[in-house]
């Protein structure tokens, strides 16, 4: 009856995590790249935009005449190049066809300029790549039109030099939108996952015995998942009854008729004469008690077992139930001439444990101690408090636990070697370590020092 | 066609000319088995301290030492790809120019690192002195008058005194000298009154000189009232003890010529030109600089201080005036000014 | 005593009758909850002893309505299930003790006993022989108004014997009465007994008589 951990095939906060990094983790790519080319395109166009400037002024300071054209470079033309970096810059003024000043080698586009309105291109020049703006002008030189063109390049250093600096800090404002959205998406999974955690929490807070069905407010998504609890729940609750029921049933109808058997017998042995007659009589008592005893304590065992994975653990006074139990097993006690004395401290003492696992083993204990000692002896409960730990100790002066280590004595239908005369399943023992270990608990079983044995059952506070 | 002209011009610079660059002056510093060799526009003289205190350190480097005007410093690399592992010149725009094309290496080392952003272009020039370009005036050819303290002042004295400085006046041939034609055209981009001072100084018969040093000889015999657009530490060198000559920053705007050095691609031992070059830049190659060679350091404290010095900017656009037709155009207009017939 | 037995099996509340009559005791028999209501309307019982499960309803139920009623005739129920999970349950209900099937008939008495010592206190009206005052309940023998404490099996052997004076007991018949049937003694057992109470017994003019061969009797000097 022990509990299957669930096998885990992943958490779910772990993969909403995941997701949510990677879409973030995207997201910043994007904003990287749109941050960058947005940059670069924002550079370009001030490049271009300064260089279109400059062509259109020395194009607009040409003059026809009747010499041919004349040539005015402004200063201001370049000296404006040079705002944004120091790049190098590289002129050519064609009129016609015909090269009259700069760099001659200045590659042409590979569409014809026209108009004023500056056109770029990237050329690549003496071993850099070049920016270069054209325009083209009309002008009259003796009467006539003649078209002149005017290039004006520039290298792109400083252009790449910002691109780069735009790049990194695009990379930085990526990397700082991903950590935000990282952090962020720790309190989203956290936050979307705590109605399912809570509700874990509350079925966890419940008690063995409650199985009510779950009735909380919860969102949407949880609301099959509910229904689905609820009915594994009646379900679960109906198999309970089932199986209590037919536990107990089954109880009566095999524990009746052995009272049965037994009273008859007893019956019987009062009026039998012979000696014959007579020892198989208490022969037979005992076998029937012998078999309701291992009856009881193997379903008392199972109970043990099962109520370990769900103890209802509450805080109780041991003291009282200790008290409580001792006096209810008196009677038995004083049938055969035992003295049980208890001592208990003078203060309750409150101990979280589950009512039912702890009177179980008090009651194997104490059993066992009766069972053993001989008629006349006393039986000792104590319960004491020592370093944090409630110490409960049951000592007969039994046979004591006979050869043999204590430990085996707590194993399943191990019984003593010197007790076969005395009706026991060998359970009980096995019942008490079961308790303690539940409930955090320590057993041991030693030999009591003048005889007999000492079993003592600690608990922390 | 009617293109001929420009044409021919472009060709004429674009194809490189055979001659040979022309030196004016070469020194071997040291026996050592290693050899750099240096390029300059700067006087021999001026170098030697800090060629010593290079080959202090460095004792097995032998220094060739080459002496030659700006334009010839740029021919001979642009042109020639001489065989230099450094080259120091005044000429901001043309070292520009041989940057910009693709002839100089990249240099990284702490001690460019350390430059301010206006003292270098790129990894491939690097200032390594900061030089005021001012007038000298003479007390006595201003015996009288006040002394100019801004260009607009010193057009309304000459304008009103023109019998007085008749032939009195100089400044650079920007024809002949690059430095001088870089403080011309920086003057011309700066204001409209350096236009106007041109006419002005047009009008007086101006001497034209190719050195600093020979406006300054000018003034100090007398032959000259007025110099306009002197490199500063020649004059405060030369003029310390002349109780005659004057060194005026103008007030509405003093040039800051940067000295550059750069490691061209043609060199043979390009890591000695790195070398020395941050020896110059080292705190003890500045200090020499300032101390020995007069030449003031790369200082941003020191600009601070004059709020009218303004360094000439290490921008695309000194690239503006290296163009053929634009250098032709400039020169047209200012002989026209200047050298009126 | 008198006794009220409600058992519904047969042979069982046969068995059961007849032993307590073997030992003096009267007893009326109910088969159900029903029959045992008509026998507690007409007789007065010094104790009931009921089984759990009957064909009308549970022991259980008929516990809790006989202490609704505030009758106090005090209950022993015989229960067949494990003892582990009934002791509270059936010590709640109200019931004065309880014992588990099958039971052994000295315990059995043994309980009765002390549930009725608990309930009715010295109230038990004492015996007395020649000039003893034998008070079974408080376990003490007076002689001679010297009141003496009695252990369980010399009380119960002078029960035996006070209850017919001059009345030959055998020994087999003492053994039966004074031990467990299950339990294991030397055949001397009763011999120790009798000894034992004789000493309780001495400076009276009661005294027990050995009939050599036959038994044991109570009679006077």
């Amino acid at each position: 009856m022990s509990t299957r951990r669930a096998s885990a095939t992943g958490s779910i906060r772990r993969r909403l995590v995941v997701q949510l990094l990677v879409v973030a983790a995207l997201l910043s790519g994007l904003l990287y790249l749109s941050v960058r080319t947005v940059a670069a395109t924002a550079v370009d166009t001030t490049q271009d935009g300064i260089l279109g400037a400059a062509t259109v002024f020395i194009a607009e300071e040409l003059r026809g005449g009747e010499q041919g054209v004349s040539i005015e470079i402004p200063y201001a033309a370049f000296s404006m190049l040079g705002a944004v970096g120091q790049d190098r810059v590289f002129y050519r003024i064609l009129v016609g066809a015909d090269t009259v000043t700069g760099y001659g080698d200045l590659p042409l586009p590979d569409w014809v300029v026209t108009g004023l309105e500056p056109r770029f291109y990237t050329v690549p020049y003496q071993g850099a790549e070049l920016r270069v703006g054209a325009v083209a002008r009309s002008v009259l030189v003796d009467g006539a039109q003649v078209s002149v063109t005017v290039l004006l390049a520039q290298t792109r250093t400083a252009q790449q030099t910002i691109s780069r600096q735009m790049a990194n800090r695009a990379a930085l404002l990526g990397l700082g939108f991903f950590v935000v959205a990282a952090i962020l998406s720790m309190f989203t999974a956290r936050s979307v996952l705590r109605p399912l955690s809570s509700l874990a929490q509350a079925l966890g807070r419940r008690g063995p015995q409650d199985l009510r069905p779950v009735d909380r407010a919860v969102p949407s998504e949880l609301i099959p998942l509910i229904g689905a609890l609820n009915g594994l729940i009646s379900r679960l609750r109906a198999a309970l009854d089932r199986t209590e029921t037919f536990i107990t049933e089954a109880a009566h109808h095999v524990r009746t008729p052995l009272a049965t058997v037994r009273a008859q017998a007893e019956i019987a042995l009062r009026q039998a004469g012979d000696d014959d007659t007579r020892t198989s009589l208490r022969n037979l008592i005992r076998a029937v008690d012998n078999s309701a005893r291992s009856a009881g304590q193997l379903l008392d065992h199972a109970t043990v077992v099962y109520r370990s994975d769900q103890r209802a653990d509450a805080p109780l006074d041991i003291a009282a139930v200790l008290a409580d139990m001792v006096e209810g097993y008196r009677p038995t006690a004083t049938l055969r001439d035992i003295d049980l004395h208890l001592a208990l401290p003078d203060q309750p003492v409150q101990l979280a444990v589950d009512r039912l696992l702890f009177e179980s083993a008090v009651r194997n204990l104490i059993d066992n101690a009766v069972k053993y000692s001989s008629p006349d002896a006393a039986v000792d409960v104590s319960l004491t408090v020592a370093a944090a730990r409630a110490h409960l100790v049951v000592a007969d002066r039994g046979r004591g636990i006979g050869q043999g280590a204590a430990s085996t004595l707590t194993r399943r239908f191990t019984r003593g070697s010197n007790v076969s005369d005395v009706v026991g399943s060998g359970l009980g023992l096995t019942i008490v370590r079961d308790v303690a270990r539940a409930s955090g608990g320590q057993f041991d079983i030693s030999p009591r020092e003048g005889g007999g044995t000492c079993a003592s059952l600690s608990f922390p506070l | 066609m009617r293109f001929t002209i420009l044409s021919a011009l472009a060709a004429l610079w674009l194809s490189a000319p055979a001659a040979a660059f022309e030196i004016e002056e070469e020194t071997i510093f040291g026996d050592g088995p290693v050899l750099i060799s240096v390029l300059s526009t700067t006087d021999t003289g001026v170098f030697a301290p800090l060629i010593a205190a290079y080959q202090a350190q460095n004792p097995d480097v032998s220094v060739r030492y080459v002496v030659a005007n700006s334009q010839e410093v740029y021919r001979a690399i642009h042109d020639e790809a001489a065989a230099f592992d450094l080259v120091i010149s005044s000429a901001m725009d043309l070292q520009m120019k041989l940057a910009n094309d693709g002839f100089g290496r990249a240099h990284d080392s702490d001690a460019v690192a350390a430059l301010p952003r206006w003292a270098r272009w790129r990894d491939q020039l690097f200032a390594v002195t900061q030089e005021p370009v001012v007038m000298v005036a003479s007390r006595a050819g201003f015996d009288g008058l006040g002394l100019p303290q801004t260009r607009a002042e010193l057009v309304q004295v000459l304008r009103d005194h023109p019998e007085r400085f008749a032939g009195r006046v100089g400044t650079y041939d920007p024809v002949r000298s690059g430095a001088g034609y870089l403080f011309a055209t920086q003057d011309a981009r700066q204001s409209d009154t350096s236009w106007r001072l041109a006419e002005v100084m047009g009008r007086l018969d101006p001497q034209l000189y190719t050195a600093s040093s020979d406006m300054i000889t000018a003034i100090q015999n007398g032959e000259l009232a007025l110099a306009y657009n002197v490199v500063g530490p020649y004059a405060q060198a030369r003029l310390a003890g002349d109780p005659d000559a004057v060194v005026i920053l103008p007030e509405d705007f003093t040039h800051v010529l940067l000295r550059t050095a750069l490691i061209p691609t043609s060199g043979e031992a390009p890591d000695l030109g790195r070398q020395f070059l941050d020896f110059l830049l080292s705190e003890a190659g500045q200090q020499l600089l300032s101390e020995a060679a007069g030449l003031p350091r790369i200082s941003a404290a020191d600009l601070a201080d004059g709020p009218a010095l303004r360094p000439i900017r290490l921008d695309p656009g000194l690239l503006v005036f290296v163009d053929p037709i634009m250098r032709r155009r400039f020169l047209d207009e200012w002989t026209a000014a200047v050298v009126q017939p | 005593m008198r006794f009220l037995l409600v058992e519904d099996n047969p042979d069982l509340g046969q068995a059961v009758k007849s032993r307590l009559s073997l030992d003096g005791h009267g007893v009326d028999w109910a088969m159900s909850l029903a029959e045992a209501e008509e026998h507690l309307a007409m007789a007065k019982y010094d104790l009931i002893l009921l089984d759990i499960m009957l064909p009308d309803g549970d022991g259980r139920d008929f516990l809790a309505a006989h202490r609704r009623a505030r009758r106090d005739t005090p209950v022993i129920v015989m229960t067949a299930r494990s003892a582990v999970s009934d002791r509270v349950a059936l010590l709640d209900t109200g019931a004065d003790d309880y014992v588990t099937k099958p039971f052994d008939f000295a315990e059995l008495e043994a309980r009765v006993r002390a549930v009725l010592r608990r309930r009715s206190g010295a109230a038990q009206t004492a015996l007395t022989f020649a000039d003893l005052t034998f008070d079974p309940l408080a376990a003490t023998v007076a002689v001679g108004g010297e009141t003496r404490d009695l252990r369980n099996r010399e009380l119960r052997l002078l029960e035996v014997l006070i209850a017919a004076p001059d009345r030959i007991f055998s020994k087999d018949h003492l053994h039966d009465r004074l031990l467990s049937a299950s339990e294991a003694v030397s055949d001397n057992a009763i011999e120790v007994y009798v000894g034992r109470l004789r000493k309780k017994l001495e400076g009276s003019t009661a005294r027990i008589e050995t009939v050599r061969g036959i038994g044991y009797r109570l009679t006077t000097t």
